[in-house]
């Protein structure tokens, strides 16, 4: 039996999280459920209202396009190389950082200049040095004498898709680096003093207590990475529009969507995309079981 | 095993400088205690002599061999933390064990040491379990589990104790005392706790602000401190002190004080008393009308086995007096008269030296009639 106390305070919990709940379903639970609904239709977007219902043929047509796939792939390729620099490059960086080395604090403030610019900046100032006849790393490259001319970094469609990795590499990275530092600065010192006394080498203490320990802190910052990779539209966009050696899977709804003015197999693929992400989501987190042994285990 | 010496060892941080040209020589086996106010460096000397800390000036030798550039991890010593630092993803089996894997023994000779360890401490059967599912003193048991086992030349225990209620506290008191008889490591322990350093040291250093006060046995700086500070800081409840106004001619001072305190002294040295300290247990209470200071009974504290009592003297001097029966609840607000065993008393300058005095001279207050 629950006592009057407890009920009091389970009231007046969800009193709280009431609005919260209200406000989420009016920004986050409409338009999935719209998306969702149109998923259904024929409907085209200069009149929408006009539809009818067509069960699951939109989302036979964006599986059976090999442009989808091809997305797909993009996207997961990106996912997983951006990621995994970004992860063991914010380690390595905040490891640095998290020594005593001479000017440390400018050196963190200035890190974080990438992760503070707009994405179409940063995009655009990277686009121009690495345009393939008046950008600085071609001239910096044929001046040094490493190349003879000039590599067509943008315009070369198999670049392509390396050049978003390395740009979002650039601009991501600090954030990996802040939230590992983070990480880093709660783990208790005397632990590593302990190891340092008993002979422990700096490897063995890296591999066996600091990652150990971090492991939640780098499990989140995973889970938050991959799933902002998944999404990936702004920087690919601005960078190569619709070429396909580029497009990620938001890229590919936007251009059903809108180019194509198909609502309702632009809202199909955004479905997918939607529920692939949902998937990862999942899955990382329980492989990862943040939700329970992370902070326990500290 | 191994000695270990501190040559004009200083250490700042910043501006502030924390230690300050400490000498110190430990013999190889002994069991040195570090005592002092907090802040007054303990753990910074302590940390320094581990290498955790870089030395400022000076040097630290270790057998023999100059150590103050040789980092922490070969140094051959081992640290028990107060908070015990232990790995906490880790089992306790391979907390024990984990300095043990970059040695290059193998699985079974790991295994073997850890349970040889355990076994010692009394830990064997919680090895499968992580440091949280563990109670204080059991943590306690790991870490110094985790320095048994590498065997060290010298250990470094912070207040390792402080974390633990007093009937633990006795219990890894007598188990570090019996770790010492057995093993003769050299050991350097620093604590808050009078009992442990009384009864663990062969020899007590006493810090204040940095600098080494006294160097002594228990026993020498419970009888015969060097100052003001030693003989405050040893004992509890801390020694009684009042100034005095004190004339000397020759070696011969008449001393007065509150409380119609009045008497003479025969000093063996030059020098002229300020103060003077009693401790509390070398006081008693006088018969009616008699004993070298009087005061207003203030207080009564019942500890089952002793009483405590605390007698004003002056409205800024009130001292403790420790009985083994009570004076009773009536006796409070009564005048009380105290006396003391001249050998029990000491003198300090103005400068908190001890001086020493010979036994002749004393003349109670009472008995010639100074009292008003
Ligand atoms: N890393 C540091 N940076 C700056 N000041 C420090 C540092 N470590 C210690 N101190 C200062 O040095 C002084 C001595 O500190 P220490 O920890 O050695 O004292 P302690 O005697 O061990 O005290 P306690 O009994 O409270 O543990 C303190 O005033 C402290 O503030
Ligand atoms: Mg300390």
């Amino acid at each position: 039996m629950r006592t009057k106390l407890e009920r009091r305070e389970h009231f007046s919990g969800l009193l709280f999280v009431a609005p919260l709940i209200a406000v989420l379903i009016l920004v986050a639970g409409w338009p999935l459920a719209r998306t969702l609904y149109f998923s259904f239709t024929d409907a085209y977007l200069d009149d929408s209202a006009n539809h009818v219902l067509i069960g699951f043929r939109n989302f036979v047509d964006v599986a059976g396009d090999p442009v989808w796939w091809r997305a797909v792939r993009n996207t997961a390729i990106f996912t997983a190389i951006s990621v995994a620099i970004e992860t063991v490059l914010g380690l390595a960086i905040a490891l640095l950082l998290h020594g005593a080395i001479p000017g440390r604090g400018l050196v963190r403030a200035a890190i974080l200049v990438p992760w503070a610019m707009p994405v179409v900046v940063s995009t655009k100032i990277w686009e121009w040095m690495l345009n393939d006849q008046f950008g600085v790393v071609n001239r910096a490259i044929v001046g040094l004498g490493l190349a003879d001319h000039g590599v067509a970094w943008v315009a070369n469609g198999s670049l392509l898709l390396g050049v978003v990795i390395f740009i979002d590499v650039w601009m991501t990275t600090p954030f990996m680096v802040l939230l590992i530092l983070a990480g880093l600065q709660i783990l208790p010192e005397e632990i590593f003093e302990a190891a340092e006394v008993d002979g422990i080498p700096w490897w063995k203490r890296l591999w066996s207590i600091t990652l150990p320990l971090l492991a939640p802190t780098i499990g989140v910052a995973v889970l938050f990475r991959v799933l902002d990779a998944l999404r990936m539209f702004d920087l690919a966009y601005v960078l190569a529009g619709a070429n396909v050696n580029a497009m990620t899977m938001s890229i590919y709804a936007r251009d059903r969507l809108i180019n194509n003015q198909e609502l309702g197999v632009g809202s199909a693929a955004s479905t997918m995309v939607f529920l692939l992400i949902a998937l990862v989501a999942i899955f990382i987190v329980g492989a990862m079981r943040l939700d329970r042994s992370g902070a326990a285990e500290r | 095993m191994a000695s270990v010496a501190l040559r004009s060892v200083s250490k700042s941080f910043g501006h502030v400088p924390v230690i300050t040209d400490v000498n110190l020589e430990i013999a190889d086996g002994e069991l040195v205690v570090f005592v002092g106010p907090s802040g007054c460096g303990k753990s910074t000397l302590l940390r320094l002599i581990a290498g955790l800390v870089p030395v400022g000036a000076g040097d630290i030798v270790i057998d023999g061999e100059v150590v103050t550039d040789i980092p922490a991890s070969k140094r051959g010593i081992a640290f028990v933390f107060q908070s015990y630092a232990l790995y906490p993803h880790m089992t306790i089996a391979r907390n024990i064990g984990f300095a043990l894997e970059t040695l290059g023994l193998s699985r079974q000779e790991i295994d073997a040491k850890v349970a040889e360890v355990a076994a010692t401490l009394k830990i064997d059967h919680l090895l499968a379990r992580r440091p949280r599912e563990l109670s204080g003193g059991q943590r306690q048991r790991v870490a110094i589990g985790r320095a048994l086992v590498r065997q060290p030349e010298v250990f470094l225990f912070d207040e390792p104790l402080s974390n633990l209620d007093s009937d633990l506290r006795m219990e890894m008191r007598m188990e570090i005392a019996k770790l010492h008889a057995n093993l003769a490591a050299t050991m350097i322990y620093v604590t808050h706790d009078q009992v442990e350093a009384m009864t663990l040291a062969d020899r007590i250093v006493v810090l204040n602000r940095g600098r080494i006060e006294q160097i002594g046995t228990p026993q020498q700086l419970y009888h015969a401190p060097q100052n003001r500070f030693v003989a405050g800081f040893i004992g509890s409840p801390r020694m009684n002190f009042m100034a005095v106004s004190a004339n000397a001619s020759s070696s011969d001072c008449h001393m007065q004080g509150p409380g119609s305190l009045s008497f003479d002294v025969s000093l063996s040295a030059p020098g002229v008393p300020a103060e003077i300290g009693i401790r509390p247990e070398a006081l008693s209470i006088a018969t009616q009308g008699q004993g070298k200071v009087t005061g207003t009974l203030e207080r009564l504290e019942d500890l089952g086995h002793e009483h405590l009592a605390y007698i004003r003297i002056a409205p800024d001097v009130a001292w403790s007096v420790r009985l083994s029966n009570s004076l009773g609840k009536n006796a409070l607000g009564t005048s009380i008269g105290l006396d003391w065993r001249f050998e029990d008393l000491f003198l300090f300058d103005k400068n908190g030296h001890r001086l020493d005095h010979s036994l002749s001279h004393e003349r109670s207050a009472v008995a010639n009639g100074v009292r008003a």
